[in-house]
């Protein structure tokens, strides 16, 4: 009990932090640090995605860069039709309103992780990791060579899109569009873990057999899963897009992909803000050691052994204490 | 499209999944045994390269560079495992992952410090420049060298699993761990030995292959995943399957990209075509990838049952 009060306690240190922060660059004029935490934002939201897989379901996804790259397209590609008025195909148009592309980028993202992990699920483990990253590279070469929207070169989003109400240009806007949409992803997040859904999927993560000796179907149930988790990380992509105002096969590299995990890793498998800590910790390593030295990947690659070698837990389990069951 | 043509793609298809295969047989190799999933595998490629590189260039040698990077890579694989890779035996494959992903991060950055941000050329030795008169094609040396390289260390690596006693060493530590162990022999020492024959192989073929491209970081990876396809659709843990798998995989992609474009060119226009083309060719190892998982999940091969 001690221990759970104590992660929600931290849970609300982190919640505020990432709120105070920008707030107090807004106060105090410093938009860089209003875009960082906007970032930091959009990842957690990412690693918020990919921790349904990886955290409740025990699947270890080392292609989530794929839907963060077809998010990011989506954004890009229905903005470019918008903005230079050609349209899509079959007579629809691009649209500019971010509604509407989140919920593009997010159905396209579904069916991506649907075919996907309909053929992966096939197998499990090791074969698991191994697919999700060779699919995942499939989809960025796939990027990387059609020649309509910019291969290599990627593709510029010369205005922000818009949403009701709000200025999207504005740097502080955004970062509070960001961060409501963040706080509704970890509402879904926790929702879900105290769903039965939740309860049968960690059940199948942590025995497949007596799961389906009680009667749950470990296919279906991973599926739904992995699905929910590609379109997550599928609308962090379209909203990253909009944040930097471009999209490249960079979004969609193995080493994203990567950076994704360690990102759930740094915070702690599973935890409801794991993403959140994780996120906030690699820009923030990124920003301070990357200041110092180019080579700073180097010392992030040693912190991380470290983390994998004496620090399980990551972050949130090293001040909350480890869960229970896990 | 000439006959000559066709046939020159397809050698280049047989020297591209024979390198694969030297990297997809450690890969497997260190699966079958130990049960790890080794992410920095590219990584050592990388070395057999770079160190290849460099001492070509002082020696003015390429055989020279060969055995070096060979070497280099040999003893960077047996330093990894003695100090990270041996705590990551009883663990999950997650961190398997993770830890590995941080060697990749170190290791890159690393070969970074010393070589500096630019790519190293190596260039191809002086009795294996220019073709040769095949007949019906004139074929680089180089590359029909790297044929032949990759069938006798084939042939050699399955001499060594199938004729020697540390191949029976290797075939039991496979079969049952706790067994041979049991039986006195050195189990963390026969790991050693696997993880650096196989950082061996694939440093051969990272300094083999530098010769054809630029030796740069992050050369590695790519090479790394294709070698996954190559295990996926071979089997895992199956030797025999990583040949057959490196085959189709260096065949079909080499084949496509050559192919493709020219079977769009028949309906499209050619700027298009080739654009088309290209993209589509780049899928083509997946879509057989995700072929053979349908028909076959645990690969053509299945080491295990």
């Amino acid at each position: 009990m001690v221990e759970k009060r104590r992660e929600w306690t931290l849970n609300a240190v982190l919640a505020i932090a990432l709120f105070a922060v920008p707030l107090a660059a807004l106060w105090l004029d410093e938009p860089f640090y209003i875009t960082l935490a906007t970032r930091v934002a959009i990842l957690a939201l990412a690693g918020v995605g990919l921790n349904i897989a990886l955290g409740l379901g025990g699947m270890v996804s080392f292609g989530h860069a794929a839907y963060f790259g077809i998010g990011g397209y989506v954004a890009g590609i229905l903005a470019h039709h918008a903005f230079s008025g050609q349209p899509l195909f079959l007579g629809l148009s691009g649209s500019n309103q971010m509604l509407v592309i989140w919920a593009v980028a997010m159905a396209i993202s579904a069916l991506a992780a649907l075919v996907i992990g309909a053929l992966s699920l096939r197998t499990s483990g090791i074969f698991f990791i191994m697919i999700t990253l060779a699919f995942a590279q499939m989809i960025f070469y796939f990027a990387l060579s059609w020649p309509a929207y910019g291969g290599e070169d990627g593709l510029p989003i010369f205005l922000r899109n818009q949403f009701p109400g709000l200025n999207t240009m504005r740097g502080w806007e955004m970062f509070v569009l960001s961060y409501a949409v963040l706080m509704l992803a970890l509402a879904l997040f926790a929702m879900l873990r105290g769903a039965r859904f939740g309860a049968a999927l960690m059940a199948i993560r942590q025995n497949p057999a007596r799961a389906a000796a009680v009667g749950i179907s470990p296919f279906g149930i991973k599926l739904t899963a992995f699905v929910i988790s590609g379109m997550i990380t599928g609308l962090a992509g379209a909203m990253m897009a909009e944040l930097t105002r471009f999209v490249s096969p960079a979004m969609m590299t193995w080493q994203m992909s990567g950076e994704l995990i360690v990102i759930i890793i740094l915070g702690g498998v599973g935890r409801l803000f794991g993403p959140v800590a994780g996120a906030g910790i690699l820009v923030a390593f990124e920003v301070l050691f990357g200041g110092l030295t180019e080579h700073w990947q180097f010392f992030l690659g040693l912190v991380l052994l470290g983390v994998v070698l004496f620090a399980r837990g990551g972050l949130i389990g090293l001040l909350a204490g480890r869960e229970r069951h896990g | 499209m000439s006959l000559a043509l066709i046939l020159e793609q397809l050698l280049n298809g047989v020297q591209f999944g024979l390198m694969l295969f030297l990297m997809a047989a450690g890969l497997t190799l260190v699966f079958g045994v130990m049960g790890l999933i080794n992410l920095a595998h590219g990584s050592l490629f990388m070395i057999g390269a770079f160190v290849c590189a460099a001492v070509a260039g002082v020696a003015g040698s390429f055989w020279v560079g060969l055995v070096a990077g060979l070497a280099a890579a040999a003893a960077a694989g047996a330093l990894i495992e003695i100090l990270v890779i041996r705590r990551l035996y009883g663990r999950d494959h997650l961190d398997q992952v993770l830890a590995t992903f941080a060697l990749i991060l170190i290791l890159s950055e690393g070969v970074r410090m010393i070589f500096g941000p630019f790519p190293l050329y190596l260039s191809v030795p002086d009795a294996l420049r220019g073709t040769l008169d095949l007949g019906v094609v004139e074929y680089s040396r180089y590359r029909l060298a790297l044929i032949g390289f990759g069938i006798a260390t084939a042939i050699g690596l399955w001499l060594l699993i199938a004729r020697t006693r540390l191949g029976i060493r290797i075939r039991a530590g496979e079969s049952d761990r706790e067994m041979i162990a049991a039986l006195g022999v050195n189990i963390r020492v026969l790991y050693t030995v696997v993880f650096a024959l196989g950082a061996a192989l694939a440093g051969m073929a990272g300094a083999l292959v530098g010769a054809i491209q630029s030796v740069q970081v992050g050369m590695g990876e790519p090479v790394l995943i294709l070698a996954f396809v190559v295990i996926v659709i071979g089997g895992i843990g199956s030797i025999k399957g990583a040949m057959v798998g490196a085959l189709m995989v260096g065949v079909i992609d080499t084949m496509g990209r050559f192919l493709l474009p020219r079977a769009f060119a028949l309906v499209l226009e050619p700027a298009q075509a080739t654009g088309v083309g290209a993209a589509l060719a780049s899928m083509l190892i997946y879509v057989l990838m995700a072929l053979v998982l349908v028909l076959r999940p645990k690969g053509l091969f299945p080491a295990h049952g």
